[in-house]
């Protein structure tokens, strides 16, 4: 028996909190669990910084991907199998796509690409396709499969179906993060049911689509992502973590830059602030190194690197206010320059910060929208578009909503040091002056 | 602070206005990779590379008055076409240094179709490939558009002339 239809003597199950159970019976599925790329995330945490806020939010990037490959294993064996629309060949090749979708994210990811210029997604492919334990078990099946898998997850794939299955505006991986998510944070929102959702998905075409008979299971999820984006996700606390985050990443790169001797040489980091990298170096870093050298570097020299580090391990965030910056970036300007006459170094402790995001939003014929939307298969065949038959869809269809917030240390400002010009930054952040 | 947004002003003012959000997202994607330094991520959608965080941004940019957006109705379409505001002009003024340090460049791009962007942009997207694989995987995503092989040499040659970019700043 050829490699890629082996199976395992028996099926294997992990007990798993979202979907009762994991069920692997493929032995390609089971070799790249074990891989030590797979492994490395159960290092990476999936909410980054939320954990500081949603106490239980310490779940791994590596359930996740678990839980994505259940849901896709659901449909592909359960749903689609059998039906003329579906070709089964693409059975394994969407299955590993769906185990493997997060495999480039590194620690604290969205902090870590920003102040490094590097993207999950590309890390993702050099995985995929470079000398790594993944690599030689996909090429095992096929020697062009890895790069087939790797297509899926780039959304370059031909087969457009197996694409959306694991990226359009309902696929495996929202279904699953937001129910994983919405159980660790312990909040009330991001539950829906999948079970209903995922029996009227139907391959048409070349797309997936939902039953209309399903439509309002599609209008509870699409509610749920709403809510754990602006509850959960967006939460304006978990931003002051990352805002911290990204400031000593910064403040490293600069002092490294700078010619500063570190008591605790940054060395994880020495070719990622000077872009000589490799993909062995970034497979290396995970939650654990980091937060070790935030660790030590609460005792460097630099008071700034210090701070930084003693506010994040021991979650002294900073404090944000509500701002408009169409009206206000002036005054921002203004605020900087007190708050270096104070002797705070604004580029690290006054951050603006912005957020938003599209619950929903569907291609009108002719305009430049790249969203693929959800299409409704009607009883006549037809296909229409989700918005157009639902009324709470369309109530936030297209609809983007941002948060502002500008960040600062409180504490700072009322030390007694330096009063008259603390006064009046107080002054300009409490009376709304910015 | 908010330089990512005043460099998207900055390169707007520097093309003097662009219609099409396809199109100044391919513009933005082109120079990007030719080494300007746009921060917004991209991703492949149904156009080729696409940034959601550029949309957001240029919302966001309308929001503030910053950029004006003016919908043009083309009969059988619709069109987006944006410009920097006065207030804009004002808000550009805080960024440290343009992003662009020849705005020719800005009008380079802005004189070709959305099309051909598109075909720039998607070729660029698989600029890890071999040539003769990078041609087969624009047929791959974008079979619909039947690009001809007088249009692909057209925006290989494109690519190299603008490579030239990469000295700037």
């Amino acid at each position: 028996m050829d490699y890629a239809s082996q199976k395992l003597a028996e099926e294997k199950v992990f007990k798993d909190p979202v979907h009762r159970y994991i069920h692997v019976r493929d032995q390609v599925i089971w070799d790249l669990v074990s891989t030590r790329e797979f492994q490395r995330l159960r290092r990476i945490k999936q909410l980054g910084t939320s954990y500081l806020v949603f106490h239980g939010a310490e779940h791994s990037r590596f359930s996740h991907s678990l839980g994505v490959y259940e849901i896709v294993r659901r449909i592909s064996d359960d749903i689609f199998h059998g039906r003329p629309e579906w070709d089964e060949n693409e059975r394994l090749v969407v299955l590993c796509a769906a185990l493997l979708h997060d495999l480039g994210h590194g620690p604290f990811s969205h902090s870590f690409e920003k102040v490094f210029q590097v993207d999950h997604e590309e890390f993702t492919r050099e995985i995929l396709l470079g000398d790594t334990e993944v690599n030689r078990v996909l090429t095992k099946v096929g020697a062009d499969f890895p790069a087939k898998v790797a297509e899926v997850i780039a959304k370059t794939y031909g087969n457009k179906q197996v694409v959306s299955l694991i990226s359009s505006q309902i696929d495996a991986d929202r279904m699953d993060y937001l129910q994983r998510d919405a159980y660790y944070t312990g909040v009330s929102y991001g539950h829906f049911d999948m079970e209903r959702i995922l029996r009227v998905m139907r391959p048409v075409d070349d797309q997936v689509v939902i039953k209309s008979s399903g439509m309002h299971a599609i209008e509870d999820y699409i509610m749920s992502r709403y809510q754990m984006y602006w509850q959960v996700y967006f939460h304006p606390v978990a931003r002051s973590a990352e805002v911290i985050l990204r400031k000593i990443l910064q403040r490293a790169k600069e002092l490294s830059e700078g010619g500063y001797k570190f008591a605790q040489p940054p060395t994880h980091f020495l070719s990622f602030f000077d872009r000589t990298f490799t993909l062995k170096d970034y497979l290396a870093l995970d939650e654990g190194v980091l937060m070790t050298y935030f660790q030590l570097w609460m005792t460097e020299r630099d008071p700034i690197l210090a701070d930084l580090s003693d506010r994040f391990v021991n979650r002294r965030l900073f404090q944000y206010i509500d701002f408009d910056p169409g009206k206000d970036y002036r005054k921002l300007g203004e605020l900087a320059q007190l708050f270096r006459k104070a002797g705070i170094d604004p580029d690290y402790y006054l951050i603006d910060d912005s957020t938003s995001d599209l619950p929903y939003d569907f291609y009108r014929p002719g305009e430049e929208e790249e969203r693929l939307p959800i299409q409704l298969l009607m009883p006549s065949g037809e296909i229409k578009e989700l918005s157009r038959l639902s009324q709470i869809v369309d109530a936030i269809s297209g609809k983007r909503r941002t948060d502002y917030k500008l960040y600062f240390p409180a504490e700072l400002l009322i030390d007694g040091k330096k009063k008259a010009v603390k006064q009046q930054i107080l002054e300009m952040l409490r009376e709304g002056g910015i | 602070m908010l330089q990512e947004h005043a460099k998207i002003v900055d390169f707007i003012a520097a093309a003097e206005g662009i219609t099409g959000r396809k199109k100044m997202q391919k513009m933005i994607y082109i120079l990007k990779k030719m080494g300007v330094p746009f921060q917004e991520k991209y991703e492949f959608h149904i156009y080729g590379p696409y940034s959601e965080e550029l949309t957001a941004r240029v919302e966001e940019l309308c929001d503030m008055g910053f950029l004006s957006e003016e919908m043009e109705d083309k009969g059988s379409y619709v069109q987006y076409k944006y410009s920097v505001t006065k207030e804009g002009g004002d808000f550009r003024s805080t960024l440290k240094e343009s992003v662009l340090e020849d705005p020719a460049y800005a009008e380079k791009l802005n004189e070709k179709s959305a099309r051909f962007l598109e075909l720039t942009a998607t070729l660029l997207y698989f600029d890890q490939l071999e040539r003769s694989e990078q041609i087969e995987k624009l047929h791959v995503v974008k079979g619909k558009l039947n690009f001809t092989e007088e249009e692909i040499e057209e925006a290989f040659a494109f690519i190299e002339e603008l490579s030239a970019l990469k000295k700037l700043p």
